[in-house]
């Protein structure tokens, strides 16, 4: 099943080829899953998958002053990173809100890439236009590549094996190389969503297929956005419209560690600051559900006893802990490691404990 | 979709399935049903005694994608709940019409069985849902 309405990322056909079946996600044709979500997601801790994150969006910003935009639109430090190293990052609005996390790649003093979510593409490139100085150009470079994350604890040497190059292996986390890949020029960045190693590629849109393909014969398992889900849930990262939003700051996501309050004035620090110094009455926790096979998810409310103290942001089936687990915004009287609290499900309530959202990975 | 669709049962345009034994009516959900849903992680059965109308819904299954209740093809009153699966739900993804029956039930109007679809009719109203 196809819709023709929807974009189409340079790896389409080789999904349509892999029999995977395919969902509308923010107005892309996307695979939710080729065999499995839970085969798959489990494949990518175990060895290595691969995942076709091309509607992501990817911008390069070049120009006088490029620094000083991002340093004032963005709430980490871009003067901490050298030339070939990545950050995670925020956009904010004036009110402190979360227009979109993203990565920035610095390539030269004045020389970015910017990956940006696929349902705030348009959002973020109409307000990073509009702060945008002369001097500055901004190219929208999405359609003319892909991006592939290749995960797990095998794909560092799956990824260096076929670039023929072992000096990727010794690249840190956040730090990335450009070079080749099967003749088609490579970023390739040693970042990921899925709790694992790996990297995250971009590579010509035209190359896109041929490179997929080598990795699925070098024993990369395809996964789709299910198995995506699930392994950023249980690796506790936020993803927007979900922990994050226009109107949740970095202080209740826990994102303050990407937020430099120190630095040059940015979009928002002032209200960042007042809500730091008010403290934030909820708190974004992990919850497991260790006795339950119901699965918990986005917008069920969440009690203690009788009392109304938060809504789940996300929740899954754990590929790796065979239960329910999820992310949710809690009363922090409520929001303790190890407080018992339930979960309303349809009609039952489910038992939950509280823990750092971090660790929802282990047992 | 080549979903197996077994020629000797009865199907639900619901997408569950029945097999008769006598007065007793073996129901679970289909190949296409298990498959549309994906990896399914949660049963609810209803217990045993219970008096069921055709059309009521007698428990949900979930998957990691979803959500979807089950209804009753036929009248009766359920004789045994498959509970020994609802630990290890995958069954129902990997034999839907065999260790994955969900409940049987002692029919008490077997001529609803005639207002059913067969394999044929079945397999027609899988393919026009594709997935």
């Amino acid at each position: 099943m196809s819709d023709n309405n929807l974009l189409k990322t340079p790896l389409h056909a080789a999904h349509l080829a892999l029999k995977a079946r395919m969902v509308d996600f923010a107005g892309w044709d996307m695979p939710v899953l080729y065999t499995g979500i839970l085969e798959e997601a489990r494949a990518v801790r175990a060895g290595v998958g691969l995942f076709d994150i091309s509607h992501m969006g990817r911008i390069h910003l070049e120009g006088s002053g490029a620094t000083a935009l991002l340093q004032s639109l963005t709430t980490n430090n871009v003067e901490t990173l050298k030339p070939s190293e990545a950050q995670y990052s925020l956009l904010t609005n004036p009110d402190g809100g979360v227009i979109d996390d993203i990565i920035i790649y610095r390539a030269a003093d004045e020389e970015y890439w910017v990956v940006i979510n696929a349902s705030n593409a348009q959002k973020d490139i109409d307000w990073i236009t509009q702060h945008l100085p002369d001097s500055v150009a901004l190219e929208d470079w999405s359609s003319r590549t892909a991006m592939i994350a290749v995960q797990g604890p095998n794909a560092p040497a799956v990824v260096a094996e076929l670039a023929k190059n072992a000096a990727l292996m010794e690249l840190k986390r956040f730090q990335y190389h450009q070079g080749d890949l099967l003749g088609a020029t490579t970023i390739f960045c040693r970042t990921g969503y899925t709790g694992e190693d790996g990297f995250e590629i971009i590579v010509p849109a035209e190359s896109a297929e041929e490179i997929w393909n080598a990795l699925v014969a070098a024993g990369g398992v395809p996964c789709g956005l299910g198995a995506r889900d699930a392994l950023r849930i249980e690796a506790g990262y936020p993803l927007y419209g979900h922990e994050i939003d226009d109107t949740t700051t970095p202080v209740e996501a826990g994102l303050m560690w990407v937020v430099d309050l120190n630095k040059p004035v940015f979009t928002g620090h002032q209200k960042i600051r007042d809500v730091k110094a008010k403290g934030s009455a909820t708190r974004l926790v992990g919850l497991t559900l260790p006795t339950e096979r119901l699965v918990p998810r986005q917008g069920f409310a969440v009690y203690s006893g009788d009392t109304l103290v938060g809504h789940v942001t996300s929740g899954v089936f754990s590929p790796m802990r065979n239960h329910g687990v999820a992310m949710a915004y809690i009363a922090k009287e409520f929001a303790k490691t190890g407080t018992a609290l339930q979960i309303e499900i349809r009609s039952k309530r489910a038992n939950a404990v509280v823990v750092p959202k971090k660790s929802l990975l282990q047992s | 979709m080549a979903n197996n669709i077994p020629a000797n049962l009865k199907y639900a345009k619901t997408h569950e399935w029945v097999r008769v034994e006598g007065d007793i009516a073996v129901i679970g959900i289909s190949d296409h049903a298990q498959d549309s849903l994906g990896d399914i992680v949660y049963l609810d059965l209803p217990e045993a005694g219970r008096i069921l109308a055709h059309g009521d819904t007698f428990g949900e299954v979930e998957s990691v994608k979803a959500v979807s209740e089950i209804y009753s093809p036929v009248s009766g009153e359920v004789v045994e709940s498959n509970t020994g699966i609802q630990d290890s739900t995958e069954i129902v993804n990997e034999q839907p019409y065999l260790g994955g029956w969900l409940i049987k039930v002692r029919m008490s109007d077997a001529s609803e069985l005639d207002s059913l679809l067969s394999a044929e009719q079945y397999a027609e109203v899988a393919e026009a849902e594709g997935h």
